[in-house]
């Protein structure tokens, strides 16, 4: 179910667009709707917001599926999402995510035992000029090491 | 250097409204407002500064917002690309954080000038502190009477909202953008029509880089004839380069257009102790990678770097020395592109997943003789084959890699290692 705050946040989009175009809101519909499910998104759900833009379902499962930041299986607390591509990877990003793995005891794309953690590779966060970079919530972290990783993890409860 | 869009950035509180005043901001929004500026005069002003599109294309802006059709009933829109995701670019990321008032004004302007009362500045999804930064800069500028209805008292009027995206590189083509900005998959239009024509739902729109925008007010600020000679001849200005990869210090820098890519190199720290400069992708993932050789004679600017045989696109620096293997940079920047196909076109969607896996097995050491030649075989199959650009911009790396560094992909598939004995 979404709940009547979600749907406050969704209507504050809903009103920067058109009307009749309550369909451009549905990208930040979806994000705030996972962000109140634990970080990710299920059928009942996408239903539930076709339901409430009066959008076809399939619309929406459309948009939920083609964008990188919905998440259609359950995930950790915290998304560590790790960027490999070029700038990061020259500063060596795969070292420090191959670190992240064994710290944590997960593979990318698996959640940590304790369900505190998954880890995510990902492609340029655009911030290439702080790399290694990883992003957890709303946050950027740049220049990382193993030392910074550290400390990281230690204040993610 | 900083003299445009990073102008302010040694100031204290370089985004507020009160620092963006204080060094002449709003101060052409408000010449507007007073009629003392009139749309022809603006474009003038544009085509004489040598404004060329910043997001990669380098397309005129003064001549991009002549074609809008200002005199058509209805609504028209202005939209920013904020979906910056080019591998090696995060400078409009610096803009928007530090500079977001130049941004709106750059904007508000843009609107006056092709009679679009309404703008959305799409800002990718993960740019959560750019986000916040540019909706506080938006409620400023609204308190302090600067946008919404018959601004004060004038017959101008222009609403200002943020548009945030969900992961995907492709919203980054103009047309794209458009069809995620109304709430449907991120995959390119035909053109044409062009947007200017048949935009965003339907009508009329206009869509420029971050970065163009934020250089507008300053431009007509101070002429564009100042503008034009801080740059050489067809590239105006200055440029905003985030220079990344194997330097001491990484950074986003705006210099002048033209200059000298070893200046560059050295403002970035330069190479790391006992490193030789191997390559450099001058203008971000998508533009064709350059020698060490090739790469310190060009000067920075459109037609140095296209007669050095590549692009400045969109001004992203990647410099790598020669602890860098090249079978596995490719293969990571391969993966890019086939992440990021939007799959609408065949060649693209195909193409780039053979490429990735090709590439892949070479360097799990699985690599045969004639891979070489089938990669060269499909990246010529997907360039010109594609709607967007996405596709010849997978393809480019992959041609222009092993052009330059034959031997080394050779050696890889012989020998299932690479001859880079360390490894960046």
């Amino acid at each position: 179910m979404i709940s009547d705050q979600s749907k406050k946040e969704i209507d504050f989009w809903v009103k920067k667009y058109p009307e009749g175009r309550e369909s451009s809101a549905v990208m930040q519909a979806l994000t705030i709707v996972q962000k109140e499910n634990n970080g990710s998104l299920t059928n009942e759900l996408i239903k539930e917001i076709a339901g409430y833009l009066g959008m076809p379902v399939i619309s929406v499962q459309e948009v939920a599926t083609f964008y990188e930041n919905y998440n259609h299986k359950p995930v950790g607390k915290y998304v560590i999402r790790f960027c490999h591509n070029i700038s990061c990877m020259l500063n060596g990003s795969d070292d420090l995510i191959s670190y992240l793995e064994e710290k944590l005891e997960v593979k990318t794309g698996e959640i940590s035992k304790n369900g505190l953690v998954s880890v995510k590779k990902v492609e340029c966060l655009g911030a290439c000029v702080g790399g290694p970079m990883c992003q957890i919530g709303d946050q950027y972290y740049e220049h990382l090491t193993t030392k910074k990783i550290d400390e990281i993890l230690g204040n993610l409860k | 250097m900083n003299e445009v869009c990073f102008k302010n950035l040694d100031k204290e509180n370089p985004a507020s409204l009160a620092t963006y005043e204080l060094t002449g901001g709003y101060k052409v929004w408000r010449k507007i407002l007073n009629g003392e500026l009139s749309p022809d005069q603006i474009l003038a002003e544009l085509k004489t500064s040598g404004l060329r599109g910043r997001g990669g294309a380098g397309f005129p802006t003064g001549l991009k917002w002549s074609f809008m059709p200002r005199n058509q009933e209805g609504q028209k829109y202005v939209v920013c690309n904020s979906d910056e995701g080019e591998p090696g670019t995060c400078h409009d990321r610096d803009i928007l954080r530090y500079n977001p008032h130049s941004v709106i004004e750059g904007m508000a302007i843009a609107g006056y000038v092709m009679n679009a009362t309404v703008g959305y500045n799409y800002i990718r999804g993960e740019f959560m502190e750019p986000y916040y930064r540019f909706e506080e800069a938006i409620k400023d500028v609204y308190d302090a009477g600067l946008l919404g209805t018959n601004i004060m008292g004038s017959s101008v009027s222009f609403d200002l909202y943020t548009h945030l995206g969900a992961g995907a590189y492709i919203c980054g083509e103009e047309t794209a953008l458009l069809e995620s900005l109304e709430g449907k998959k991120g995959q390119p239009r035909f053109k044409p029509p062009f947007p200017a024509n048949v935009g965003l739902y339907g009508k009329p729109t206009t869509i420029n880089n971050t970065e163009s925008f934020a250089s507008v007010p300053e431009i007509l600020s101070r002429g564009g004839q100042w503008f034009a000679d801080l740059g050489v001849e067809n590239s105006g200005g200055t440029k905003c380069f985030s220079v990344t990869g194997n330097v001491r210090k990484p950074a986003n820098f705006e210099v002048p257009m033209g200059t000298p890519f070893s200046e560059l190199l050295e403002l970035a720290g330069g190479l790391k102790k006992g490193r030789k400069l191997k390559a450099v992708i001058p203008g971000g993932s998508s533009t064709p990678l350059l020698t060490a050789k090739t790469a310190m004679k060009m000067t920075m600017d459109y037609d140095s770097i296209e007669n050095a045989g590549s692009m400045l696109g969109a001004g992203s620096v990647i410099i790598m020395d020669d602890s860098t293997c090249m079978v596995k940079t490719l293969t990571r920047l391969a993966h890019f592109y086939y992440d990021e196909s939007c799959g609408q076109c065949t060649p693209c969607r195909e193409g780039t997943g053979w490429l990735y896996r090709m590439l892949q097995r070479i360097l799990d050491g699985n690599g045969k003789s004639d891979d070489l030649d089938l990669l060269m075989s499909v990246q010529e199959k997907i360039i010109g084959n594609t709607i967007c650009a996405l596709g010849d911009a997978a393809a480019t790396p992959v041609e222009s890699f092993i052009r330059h560094f034959r031997p080394e992909f050779e050696y890889y598939i012989k020998h299932g290692k690479s001859m880079v004995e360390i490894d960046g």
